[in-house]
C-alpha cells in the first residue's frame, strides 16, 4: 500500500516587537538601597540624619535564617527610637535583607520578615505605626561581595532608611 | 493571517508528493531509550539539506545544522560529521543509497530540502533507519517566513526526536529570564527572552528596577513576575507582543514568587504582611483574590500540577524549608520532603511524575528530583549555588542556574537531564538567572 500522507504544517511567526528599551545610566542602585543621596547634615548634630546612620547606627545584623533581634541589635534600635521620638518630622523605611546562602523567594519573604521584626520593635518603643514602613530586598542588594562567613554576617541586616521627603 | 495560513497549506498540498511505500511495513522501529540515561548516544547523519533554488542556498547550511545541534545537544544522538559521508544527497526525490549510510555506521538519516518562495520559506525532511533500510514516519513539510528559519530547525528536530525516542520534543520552545549585568554589589537586572538553545535574545525592560522571577503563561503570550518599578517587590502581567504591563490584581503588600495555573485563568504568588509571607490565588481576568495558606511561617514558591488540582510549595512550618503539597482550595498539606538539609523553589513536572527542587545541604546547593509523594529523591546537582528548576516541555530535561563563589561571582543557566547526566550551559550575552522554559510553541 503506499502510503504517501503528507503532514503540512503551516507556521506563521510574529516578530515580537519590542520598542528599544531606554537604558538608564544606573545610579548606585535602581532603587532606594542602602544609599542616601539626601543631605546627611553634620554628623556632629544628633538632629542630622549622619548622626543617625553613623552614631546611633542605621541597620542591624542577623544570625543565618534567623530573624530575632540580639542585644546589640536591640541597643541600636533603643537609638533609633529615641532619635524618632525627637525627630517627630521623619518616617523611616526598615529594608530587609538576606546572604545569598539561600534561594531567591525564601530570601525574599526572610527579608520581609527581618523588616518586619524591626519595625515591630519602633513601635513597640513608642513609634507610630504610619511613620515605620517595610521592605524587602531578599539577597538582590548585598553590600560585601566575598562568598564567606565575614560577608554574609554583613548582608544579613535589617538597615532603617530615614525617609526625607515625607509629605512630597 | 488565517487566510494567509489556508492559502499556503493548500498550495503546499497541490504541490508536494512525498511517498513511502514502506513506512508501514516497518516491523521493529529504531528507537532510543531516555528514561535510564543514554550512554552511548545513536549516531546520525543529516547532510546539508539541499538548496532546490539559488535563494534557499543561504539558508540550507544553518537550517541543518541547528536541528543537528538541537539533537547532539540532547546527549541522546551523535552526528556523524559531514566529512565523513560517502554519499551526497543532492536530490531530496532521489533513492537514498543504504549502504553508504550504513558503511560509515550512521543509525539514523535525516534528509531535507529547502525552497524559497519570495519571503516564504518551505522546508521538507525526511528520517531513515539505515540498518532496516525504512522510512520512519512520513515526509514532513514546514512553511514558514524565512526570518523564522530557527523554528523551522527546531520543527523538524522535534520531529525526529519524538520518532526516535516516542516521546515529544521540547526544541522549539522559549526560556524568559532575567538577563544580569554589573558587580556583584551593583546588579543590574533585565526581563529577557530567548529560544530555548539561546538564540534571539530579547531584553524585554530596562536596567531601571530589580525584576525577578519571570514565568510564561501556559500560551507563552504572557508574562508574570516580579518588579521593583513601583519601589516594593510586585507582580506584573506583561504582554510578550506589545509590551504592555499592569500590576496584577490588588496587592496591598510585597508580592512576589508568582506562577500560573495550567489553564492560565489563575496565577499563584506570595504576599508578605506583617513580615509573613503566604500564598494566595489570584484571578487574571478578575484580580480576584483568594488566600490559601494562613500559618505564620514563609510559605512561598508554590507550583500547580498540570491536573492544576494540587499545588506544591515551600514552608519553614516545620523549622528550616520543605516542600509541602496541597489541595488547590488551601487547607492541610502535607510535608513530602524528608530528607537532610533545606528545599525549595519545588515546582511540577509537565508529565504530572515528579517534583524538581532546589536543595540546601551542608553548605551546598543541588538540583534534584522526586516523586510527587516524595519518594525516590535523586540529586542531578551539586554546586556553590544552583538554583530554580524549570521543566523543559516534555519533561525530561531541566534548566537552572548556577552562580560562582567569590566577590566576582555570577550566575549562568545550565540544562540537565532529569537522569543527572548532559550537564549543559546555555549560552547568554549577558549573565542569566531565573530561567522560566514555555511549552512547545504552535
Amino acid at each position: 500500500m503506499i502510503h504517501n500522507l503528507v503532514k503540512i504544517s503551516a507556521v506563521i511567526i510574529c516578530s515580537i516587537g519590542l520598542s528599544a528599551c531606554g537604558q538608564k545610566t544606573p545610579g548606585a542602585y535602581g532603587e532606594m538601597g542602602d544609599v542616601i543621596g539626601a543631605k546627611t547634615g553634620d554628623i556632629s548634630d544628633p538632629t542630622s540624619l549622619a548622626y543617625f546612620q553613623q552614631t546611633i547606627g542605621d541597620r542591624v545584623l542577623f544570625t543565618v535564617n534567623e530573624s530575632t533581634l540580639g542585644q546589640d541589635a536591640i541597643d541600636v534600635l533603643d537609638g533609633q527610637a529615641n532619635w524618632l521620638i525627637q525627630n517627630t518630622q521623619y518616617g523611616v523605611t526598615v529594608e530587609g535583607h538576606a546572604d545569598e546562602q539561600g534561594t531567591r523567594e525564601y530570601n525574599l519573604a526572610l527579608g520581609a520578615r527581618r523588616a518586619s521584626a524591626v519595625q515591630n520593635y519602633l513601635v513597640s518603643r513608642g513609634i507610630a505605626d504610619n511613620r515605620v514602613n517595610t521592605l524587602t530586598y531578599g539577597k538582590e542588594r548585598p553590600i560585601e561581595i566575598c562568598s564567606t562567613e565575614v560577608c554574609w554576617s554583613q548582608n544579613r541586616r535589617a538597615v532603617t532608611v530615614v525617609n526625607t521627603n515625607l509629605g512630597s | 493571517m488565517i487566510k494567509y495560513c489556508i492559502t499556503y497549506l493548500c498550495a503546499a498540498l497541490a504541490v508536494t508528493t512525498l511517498m513511502f511505500s514502506d513506512a508501514m511495513a516497518q516491523t521493529k522501529p529504531l528507537r532510543i531509550e531516555i528514561t535510564q540515561g543514554v550512554i552511548e548516544p545513536m549516531p546520525f547523519a543529516a547532510p546539508v539539506f539541499v538548496a532546490e533554488n539559488a535563494a534557499a542556498r543561504k539558508y540550507a547550511q544553518e537550517l541543518t545544522s541547528v536541528l543537528a545541534a538541537d539533537l547532539v545537544g540532547t546527549g541522546l544522538f551523535r552526528e556523524i560529521p559531514n566529512a565523513a559521508h560517502i554519499s551526497k544527497v543532492t536530490n531530496f526525490n532521489a533513492p537514498v543509497q543504504f549502504a553508504d549510510w550504513k558503511a560509515i555506521n550512521a543509525q539514523a538519516l535525516i534528509t531535507g530540502a529547502v525552497h524559497v518562495s519570495g519571503s516564504k520559506l518551505i522546508v521538507k525532511f525526511r528520517l531513515f533507519d539505515v540498518f532496516s533500510q525504512t522510512a520512519l514516519g512520513d515526509g514532513l513539510q514546514f512553511v514558514a517566513t524565512t526570518n523564522s528559519m530557527r523554528r523551522m530547525s527546531h520543527k523538524v528536530a522535534d520531529a525526529v526526536y519524538s520518532r526516535l525516542t516516542g516521546e515529544t520534543g521540547y526544541f522549539d520552545s522559549r526560556v524568559v529570564y532575567i538577563a544580569e549585568e554589573g558587580p556583584k554589589n551593583n546588579r543590574q537586572k533585565r526581563l529577557a527572552l530567548m529560544d530555548y538553545d539561546g538564540a534571539n535574545v530579547r531584553y524585554l525592560t530596562d536596567t531601571s528596577s530589580i525584576v525577578l522571577s519571570p514565568r510564561f503563561s501556559p500560551n507563552a503570550r504572557e508574562i508574570i513576575y516580579t518588579s521593583y518599578e513601583t519601589g516594593s517587590p510586585r507582580v506584573f502581567l506583561m504582554n510578550v507582543d506589545t509590551l504592555k504591563r499592569r500590576i496584577l490584581g490588588d496587592q496591598p503588600a510585597m508580592a512576589f514568587a508568582p506562577r500560573f495555573s495550567p489553564d492560565g485563568a489563575k496565577v499563584v504568588m506570595s504576599l508578605s504582611e506583617r513580615g509573613n509571607a503566604d500564598i494566595y490565588m489570584v484571578e487574571v481576568a478578575t484580580g480576584q483574590k483568594k488566600r490559601l495558606t494562613s500559618s505564620p511561617a514563609i510559605d512561598t514558591a508554590p507550583s500547580f500540577s498540570p491536573d492544576g488540582s494540587k499545588i506544591v510549595f515551600e514552608s519553614d512550618r516545620s523549622g528550616g524549608q520543605q516542600i509541602y503539597v496541597m489541595s488547590v482550595k488551601g487547607g492541610s498539606a502535607k510535608r513530602i520532603s524528608s530528607g537532610g538539609g533545606r528545599y525549595g523553589t519545588p515546582v511540577w513536572s509537565p508529565r504530572g511524575d515528579m517534583i524538581a527542587f532546589t536543595k540546601l545541604n551542608k553548605g551546598r546547593f543541588h538540583i534534584g528530583v522526586m516523586r510527587t509523594d516524595g519518594s525516590r529523591e535523586k540529586l542531578l546537582t551539586a554546586s556553590f549555588l544552583d538554583e530554580g528548576p524549570t521543566w523543559s516541555p516534555n519533561g525530561r530535561v531541566l534548566m537552572f542556574f548556577r552562580e560562582t563563589a567569590g566577590a566576582n561571582g555570577a550566575p549562568s543557566i545550565y540544562s540537565v537531564d532529569v537522569t543527572g547526566r548532559n550537564l549543559r550551559k546555555v549560552k547568554t550575552p549577558t549573565f542569566g538567572s531565573d530561567p522560566a522554559w514555555s511549552k512547545l510553541l504552535n
